[in-house]
């Protein structure tokens, strides 16, 4: 099918994408990599009268490093992503994740942004990077703010990305050293997570020193699995210990009953996977 | 309409497009490429798979007003001097098609794939094809193929990346 007729804006700056925002009506839509937007179009679920693009705002791209943090503009794409040496080694578990996001050829076009605001909870790119404690920088009319991954995701499909904003960067603090994998579970390749778990873990002499696990389509967000961490912090890295520990992965989550699976399937899912993603991680 | 200036193939065009005109229909129904085929509503199948900027994308999943200022390569533009490319050949040899529909994309992608990775693995292969459906094949002779023009690429290496696969199912 053929998307409706929009009028189409393309900015080469920040500041031009967002007055570009500020003098369209409501019926406006962000263009980033088109990966989720465009198949939306043409099926017609939705007819912006317009569509700003941000494709060639350079602006919003690449990859740097500042302080603690590696910075991520909102345009990279999977693609570029996955070419970072200094994502890999700071945050891997952003690598593992992304490896699995779709197929080559989708991965040459979405980007990290477009992902994070399209909020699919079934989308591998929002547990890694709540589980990593990220921030993502949004601007807009008013100027930039800053919030934590926490509050970032709202709903299914919603985050903290208002009208006339755009995300631009996505802040993620180094985790230098750290072990990671991202484990998902889909019954054909390129499809969408059934479930997915990402683990990030530091090990000091055979022992959990630090954890992270973040749930991929066990509710309308992504989650963290606090019970598995807290659980996981100051055992051994063993088989046994982390079995255990992952018995608690579906504690407080909220999973869909769908074609796929339903709920309680979903819920020995997550604890399974779990298992399989903190032991690779940890490297057991 | 919006003004795009674009390279197919190796030649400069400029047009008049409308916005919502996909780069798959600008291909097919403006400049006469029918070389790059449609196989589904749902960005799932390749069939469409051309190389924007050298890095293959799915032609559907792309507006021709992206392609402003770039250069497309369809399956139209890898044969040269009337010789197939050594890919094209490779699934001519190899009988790496059927009904032939998803070969286009097919090729596209995998020419994608030995450029990031010279030498891949029958895994890496597979993985590196898993956004293109092929409903005819059961993929097989399509594997072979890619390994052929690997193993040409690197005569020594050719012993150890040909062998007689059983085209074991990769695990997602
Ligand atoms: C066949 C297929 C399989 C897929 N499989 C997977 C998968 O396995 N895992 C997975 O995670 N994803 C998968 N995807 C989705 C893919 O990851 C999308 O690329 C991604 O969800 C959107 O990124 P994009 O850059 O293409 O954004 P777009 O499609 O351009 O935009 C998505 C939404 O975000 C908004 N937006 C984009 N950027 C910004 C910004 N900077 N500021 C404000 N708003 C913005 C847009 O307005 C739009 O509403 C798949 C897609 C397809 C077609
Ligand atoms: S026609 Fe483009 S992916 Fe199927
Ligand atoms: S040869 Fe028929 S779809 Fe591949």
């Amino acid at each position: 099918m053929i998307p409706a007729p929009f009028d189409y804006v393309a900015p080469t700056s920040l500041a031009d994408a967002l007055a570009a925002l500020a003098d369209s009506g409501d019926e406006v839509k962000v263009l980033a990599g088109g990966q989720s937007l465009l198949p939306i179009l043409r099926m017609r679920l939705n007819a912006p009268d317009r569509v700003v693009d941000l494709g060639r705002v350079e602006e919003l791209r690449g990859i740097t490093e500042e302080g603690d943090s590696i910075v991520i503009g909102a345009m990279t794409t999977y693609a570029e992503l996955l070419a970072s040496d200094v994502v890999r080694e700071h945050a891997g578990l952003l690598t593992k994740a992304v490896q699995e996001v779709a197929d080559p050829q989708i991965r040459h076009r979405g980007t990290v942004g477009g992902a994070l605001v399209h909020a699919d909870p079934a989308g591998d790119v929002g547990a890694p990077v709540l589980a990593l404690e990220a921030e993502l920088v949004i601007t807009g009319p008013a100027g930039q703010r800053t919030v934590p991954a926490t509050e970032f995701f709202q709903d299914l499909f919603e985050t903290a990305v208002g009208e006339g904003e755009l995300l631009t960067a996505i802040r993620v603090p180094r985790h230098t050293g750290w072990g990671s994998h991202y484990e998902k579970f889909v019954r054909v390749v390129h499809q969408w997570s059934i479930v997915a778990v990402g683990a990030t873990v530091r090990v000091e002499n055979g022992l959990i020193a630090e954890a992270r696990i973040g749930l991929t389509n066990m509710g309308s967000t992504p989650l963290r699995a606090r019970a598995v961490e807290d659980a996981l912090v100051g055992g051994p890295a063993t088989q046994d210990s982390v079995r255990e520990a992952c018995a608690a992965a579906a504690e407080g989550t909220n999973p869909p009953s769908d074609l796929n699976g339903d709920s309680d399937y979903r819920r020995h899912l997550a604890t399974v996977l779990s298992r399989r993603a903190v032991l690779a991680a940890a490297g057991v | 309409m919006t003004r795009i200036s674009v390279t197919v193939d190796g030649v400069g065009y400029q047009d008049e497009v409308e916005p919502r005109l996909l780069l798959v229909q600008y291909l097919r129904e403006q400049l006469g490429k029918t070389g790059t085929v449609v196989g589904c509503d749902t960005s799932n199948c390749g069939a469409c798979t051309v190389h924007l900027d050298g890095h293959s994308v799915k032609s559907c999943t792309v507006l021709a007003v992206q392609a402003d200022g770039h250069d497309v390569t369809t399956i139209e533009g890898i044969a040269r001097d009337g010789e197939l490319h050594p890919m094209q050949q490779a699934f001519h040899e190899c009988h790496a098609l059927q009904c032939g529909y998803c070969t286009p994309g097919m090729i596209m992608q995998a020419i994608d794939v030995l450029n990031d990775n010279p030498h891949p693995s029958e895994e890496e292969i597979r993985l590196g094809l898993e956004g293109n459906l092929c409903r005819c094949t059961g993929y097989h002779n399509i594997v072979k193929a890619v390994q052929q023009v690997a193993g040409a690429q690197a005569p020594a290496e050719a012993a150890v990346a040909m062998p007689a696969t059983a085209g074991a199912q990769v695990q997602a």
